[in-house]
């Protein structure tokens, strides 16, 4: 179970990586920036797990020694939380991007979307 | 004093979002500009009290002191340097801002409208902070954090003028950054997975107890090195800025190829490396073969080209190499057990050009802006005689052309030589050689532009050319200042500005180890 | 190539009566749990930028039932940049409050009285620092909306 997770994850980052770098259409491309997004931010998540930990909320009365040593990592969540944060902002301003694209432009196709050369 | 370390950071975005606020208030929209300049006037300000006070370190929030879950902010030499530096072009960029913005022709609205310059000068405080807390900081996901902040605030500044050309480079600016961020937070991912520290000083101090050479380290070391190449716009990581950079309005384009390739990519990739994973022939190897062939690629692509902005980008990604290239040689030399004298001399050569390039790249782009506003066009072609009809502005360009040139006696001269002699003590010849001949070449290319910028007989466009205002002439003034006293001034740099630097990175794993503040 | 999609749409106010009732009762409802999701950040899942998505979504759902024109009326551009600069400056001066007991952005509050775990009004300064990202967030959300949204309004103009 351990090692598979993570290969899952991986797998999926490989499957954004690939929209990115092989897709000629431009909501495509945005899409698979976002897939890249979830797939770090899953394994960030990954990494604070503990078998058979539970959430790490203290209920009033609970000794913290007992949380601090059966709860999973809340670490890596805070850090999710702000890589999520940043990957709607990055979603946002690409969209926004993309809309302005196909003012001028016309299509989404990159293939057409290339004046600058050299 | 370290009490005041987070507020070079929390001025420009405080300021950013009181703009914000202030937009849209009839009575206070004209002071967007005076509330902007005097954020990074004070900025400015701070980072030579900084500089002025000894070494100092900050746990946010009161979290230090044993825990090791705080927020650390580090002031050392290299972090002063990086904030003097980030801070001075960004005053000189905000300044020409001020009058070239209003002349920017901006999509669908007349020229000059004010509607947009509140948003430029937001976006501009927001890249700005986000700027002084990646080198202020020393925790790697609040570098990560600030890294994101600040290349968000550029993506969009790239694509300021929403024309079709500035569109598209902002687009694939955006896709390539979010890919090296990507891997950037994939690489920290892995080191907090094995040391369990997201502090800098506690991850390197963890790192060899947790086999600093095993693969997984490698991997995330793979990852974080090859994230921040791409954002320092190192080859085969470079397509992004050919683009990005020339589309971008001019004290943009001075900005990023000034400070944010540094800041972001460059200060990381060497604290990264020095300070966290530690120096050793493999990291150094890879980055000094990267910025060998950087600044071979970079000089070679643009002799051919013809645009003043896309030559003096790539220009950039060269200048880049060598700096990239110092750091990899001294890391070599140290994890070797080579002289140390000849590591630091390596490493005062690549930040004495981390700095100088900052100043004279941003003077170049100022002018090229300038000149662009003024004859309508930045093909060379195109130009010409500008020396007559614009003589202030063409002076700070000679005087940025002969800097990145390597003349003596400006200041690219002398970085230039250090690296190249410091190449040689390290018995790495080849190395010093490409230097010696990139150098030649850059020298080259910038005959090309003066020659058919600035000298002949004024024609075509630029015969229509007059003086730009006088506030980018003070911007752009100030840097070529700089430019021509920092090389024969060298001297008196090194023991305050440059020596605390490059001792900072060599001290290696036990520069931010929590000492406790002064 | 491309046509004006303008001419193509029904009224631009929105949808059918049956969803624009629904939305005036769900709408509220789904407010005060963007609230109280936020305000309860610090003893259950949650936090400020939680409780401001499902602010911000109550305002698409606004925007989706009711059209754009109708909302921007209601909150408008300059609404949206000043709660967002409001949110904003909220937060930093709780940051800087936090001198006053002895340094950047320390939990000044809960050193002058101490909450127990679990309940509502504990944790110092971090609820406070909730709402502030509440409102920075709700706002800056629903402003980004409104202006993919503004922008779909005026079309896709047959050029090149």
């Amino acid at each position: 179970m351990g090692t598979a997770i993570y290969l899952l994850a991986f797998s999926v980052l490989l499957v954004g990586l690939y929209a990115v770098v092989a897709k000629k259409n431009v909501i495509k491309v945005i899409v698979g920036v976002c897939v890249l997004d979830y797939a770090v931010n899953l394994l960030l998540v990954l990494v604070g797990y503990r078998s058979g930990g539970k959430a790490p909320i203290l209920t009033p009365g609970e000794p913290v020694a007992d949380f601090a040593a059966g709860a999973v990592d809340p670490l890596p969540q805070a850090m999710v939380l702000t890589s999520i944060v940043i990957g709607l902002g990055v979603t946002a301003l690409m969209i926004a991007m993309a809309l302005r694209l196909y003012e001028k432009f016309g299509t989404f196709d990159l293939n057409d979307i290339r004046r600058l050369r050299g | 004093m370290q009490a005041i370390l987070p507020l070079p950071v929390v001025l420009p975005l405080g300021a950013a979002f009181a703009i914000l606020a202030m937009a849209h208030v009839a009575a206070l929209k004209r002071l967007t500009t005076l509330t902007a300049l005097a954020a990074v006037a004070v900025n400015l300000v701070l980072s030579f009290l900084l500089l002025a006070a000894p070494d100092g370190r900050l746990f946010v929030g009161g979290w230090g002191a044993g825990k090791t879950l705080g927020i650390e902010m580090v002031s050392d030499g290299l972090s002063k340097l990086m904030v003097l530096t980030v801070n001075m072009v960004a005053l000189a960029a905000l300044l020409f801002a001020a009058s070239y913005m209003r002349h920017f022709r901006a999509e669908g609205l007349p020229a000059g409208a004010d509607r947009k310059l509140w948003l430029f000068e937001c976006l501009f405080l927001l890249m700005t902070g986000a700027m002084n807390g990646v080198v202020l900081t020393g925790d790697l996901f609040n570098m990560f954090v600030f890294l994101e902040v600040a290349a968000i605030a550029s993506y969009a500044l790239v694509g300021f003028g929403c024309e079709a050309d500035e569109l598209e480079a902002a687009f694939k600016y955006l896709v390539l950054g979010s890919v090296g961020s990507a891997f950037i937070l994939l690489g920290i991912t892995i080191l907090y997975a094995l040391t369990g520290q997201l502090n800098m000083a506690q991850v390197a101090s963890l790192l060899p107890k947790v086999g600093a050479t095993g693969p997984a380290v490698l991997l995330a070391a793979a990852c974080l090195l090859g994230g921040l190449a791409l954002k320092a716009a190192m080859v085969p990581f470079h397509a992004w800025l050919p683009d990005a950079h020339p589309s971008a309005p001019a004290p943009i384009s001075a900005m990023l190829s000034g400070v944010l390739i540094k800041a972001c990519g460059v200060y990381t990739l060497g604290r990264v490396l020095f300070n966290v994973l530690g120096p050793s022939v493999e990291y150094g190897g890879v980055l000094a073969a990267m910025g060998a062939v950087s600044m071979l690629a970079g000089v070679l692509l643009a002799v051919g080209q013809w645009d003043f902005k896309r030559l003096l980008a790539y220009h950039s990604i060269s200048q880049m190499g060598y700096v990239v290239l110092a750091f990899g040689a001294a890391a070599v030399v140290v994890s070797q057990g080579g002289s140390r004298t000849v590591a630091s001399l390596l490493l005062f050569g690549g930040l004495f050009h981390m700095f100088n390039h900052a100043v004279f790249k941003g003077l170049l782009f100022l002018s090229s802006g300038a000149i662009e506003q003024q004859a309508g066009t930045r093909m060379l072609k195109e130009l010409g005689g500008l020396a007559r009809r614009m003589p202030v502005t063409s002076f700070c360009c000679r005087v940025g052309a002969l800097s990145i040139a390597g003349v003596p006696p400006f200041n690219g001269f002398f970085s230039k030589l250090i690296i190249i002699i410091a190449l040689a003590a390290a018995k790495l010849y080849l190395l010093a050689a490409l230097a010696a001949l990139v150098a030649l070449v850059t020298l080259l290319s910038f005959v090309k532009v003066q020659r058919y910028a600035l000298d002949g007989e004024p024609e075509g466009k630029a015969a229509g050319a007059r003086e730009a205002p006088a506030l980018m002439c003070v911007a752009m003034g100030a840097l070529a200042l700089i430019c021509a006293t920092a090389g024969v001034g060298a001297a008196f740099l090194y023991p305050r500005l440059f020596a605390p630097a490059a001792d900072a990175l060599l001290a290696g794993a036990r520069a931010l180890a929590a000492g406790g503040a002064p | 190539m491309s046509q004006s999609v303008e001419s193509e749409r029904p009224d631009r106010g929105g949808m059918t009566p049956i969803v624009q009732n629904t939305a005036r009762i769900v709408a509220s409802f789904a407010a005060v749990f963007g609230v109280y999701i936020a305000m309860t950040g610090h003893i259950s899942p949650g936090g400020g930028f939680a409780g401001g998505v499902i602010l911000a979504a109550t305002g698409v759902l606004i925007v989706l039932a009711f059209g754009s024109r109708y909302t921007a009326r209601i909150v408008s551009e300059p609404l949206c940049h000043a709660a967002d600069a409001a949110g904003a400056m909220g937060f930093l001066v709780i940051a800087l409050l936090g001198f006053v007991a002895g340094g950047f952005f320390v939990n000044f509050i809960a050193r002058i009285s101490p909450g127990e775990v679990g309940h509502l009004f504990s944790g110092g300064i971090i609820p406070w620092a909730n709402l502030a990202i509440l409102i920075k967030v709700g706002a800056a959300l629903a402003g980004v909306f409104l202006a993919l949204a503004a922008f779909r309004r005026v079309g896709i103009r047959e050029e090149l």
